[in-house]
């Protein structure tokens, strides 16, 4: 490992973290442009298996940051890209987090939680069209409507429309 | 905006919110940190491709520690900042409860673990993405959370109901941001600042009508 990769990965996960509006996936091909390209510590493999396997595993999406530091320096990488795009970020959030509380009556604080909460709501459903158009065929969009009505209107657990997801997909219905 | 005519009166009883921040005693908050970080592991560690419709179950509807109003607040601050929404609500709740010691508490509750695995997984990754059925069982999961993350986003859209803007004005904003990411694919930066600001000065207009 050349010296001073180390500071500069975890300087480019700052910058990628102050960029990351609406989450870290995407700033993805910014992370392609230095890991793959200039950097050359990945392979597009390894980099498109990073975010595959975040995706897939249990835990926020955003650990596939943790993965692509881990396949290019080992733990140490892995600390070094998931502590810098959680760093600038957090501190962000929490201190706008405690400004809006304390001043939650004052009209502006309202007019932005009331103006937004429908536009949240919005992204959701978005991400979930997003998430399950990607695949090709119809009958995986069938299992995505269905599992959100199940999980509006019912209290099954997660895990059981999980499991059974899992199943379905692995005997080839999905 | 420090001098905003809209600033509590102390004493109004009209101008005490209602329902916030666990200040009532009925109220279920975390007992402890302990709580705090293993409520947000155990959620982690159900959320297969994303942890947003977890969370929303546990915290709303099983810990009842939020509405699902607070929590469409906490999403909204979320979103519009940079970083990870999930790990920003987290932060955010944690706080709410403990300060910066139950941010933190939140975050790593739902990091840690969840870490060790995904590095675990990743020796085995290589070996097995490519086996038809494990390739297939990825593929229907991923199907069905993208299917929880719709069915939050439709139990919270009750939290609209209240809303200043309207039924009508809200249904529409939802749609019109629904179209611009999901369909024409437009930056997510760009939809954001256009109909936030457009959503949130007529939030204003209608709350100051109200004489709120």
């Amino acid at each position: 490992m050349i010296p001073g990769f180390l500071p500069a990965l975890f300087g480019h996960f700052l910058v990628f973290s102050l960029l990351s509006i609406g989450g870290a996936i995407t700033v993805a091909p910014d992370m392609h442009r230095v890991l793959v390209g200039e950097m050359a510590v990945l392979t597009d493999a390894q980099f498109n298996a990073s975010i595959a396997i975040a995706q897939a595993a249990p835990g926020p999406n955003i650990l596939f940051v943790a993965l692509m530091g881990y396949q290019a320096a080992g733990l140490i990488g892995a600390a070094a890209t998931l502590g810098g795009i959680l760093l600038p970020a957090t501190t962000l959030a929490l201190a706008v987090s405690r400004w809006g509380h304390a001043r939650q009556d004052w009209l502006a604080v309202r007019a932005f939680k009331s103006g937004m909460a429908p536009i949240v709501i919005g992204l959701l459903v978005a991400t979930g069209w997003i998430l399950t158009a990607q695949t090709p065929g119809w009958t995986h969009v069938l299992l995505t409507i269905v599992t959100a009505v199940l999980a509006w209107r019912t209290r099954l657990h997660v895990l059981v429309m999980i499991a059974a997801g899992g199943v379905l997909g692995a005997l080839g219905f999905v | 905006m420090p001098d905003s005519p809209d600033a509590p009166v102390v004493g109004d009883p009209s101008a005490t919110p209602h329902g916030i921040d666990g200040s009532t005693p009925t109220r279920p908050r975390p007992e402890s940190l302990r709580e705090l970080f293993l409520t947000f592991n155990w959620l982690a560690l159900q959320g297969f491709g994303g942890v947003i419709a977890v969370t929303q179950r546990a915290l709303c509807e099983q810990k009842r520690w939020l509405t699902r109003e607070e929590f469409v607040d906490a999403l909204a601050i979320g979103q519009v900042l940079p970083g990870p929404n999930v790990v920003n609500v987290a932060l955010m709740i944690g706080d709410r409860f403990f300060g910066w010691r139950g941010a933190f508490t939140a975050m790593a509750g739902m990091l840690v673990v969840p870490l060790v695995l995904v590095l675990a997984l990743t020796a085995l990754y290589d070996h097995y993405s490519t086996v038809p059925a494990i390739a297939g069982a990825l593929r229907g999961m991923g199907a069905v959370s993208a299917g929880l993350i719709v069915g939050t986003a439709l139990k919270l859209a009750t939290a609209l109901r209240g809303n200043p803007m309207g039924v009508g004005a809200c249904a529409a904003l939802l749609g019109l941001t629904f179209g611009a990411i999901a369909l024409l694919r437009w930056p997510l930066p760009w939809v954001l600042l256009a109909l936030g600001s457009m959503a949130c000065t007529f939030a204003w207009r209608r709350l100051a009508a109200a004489g709120a």
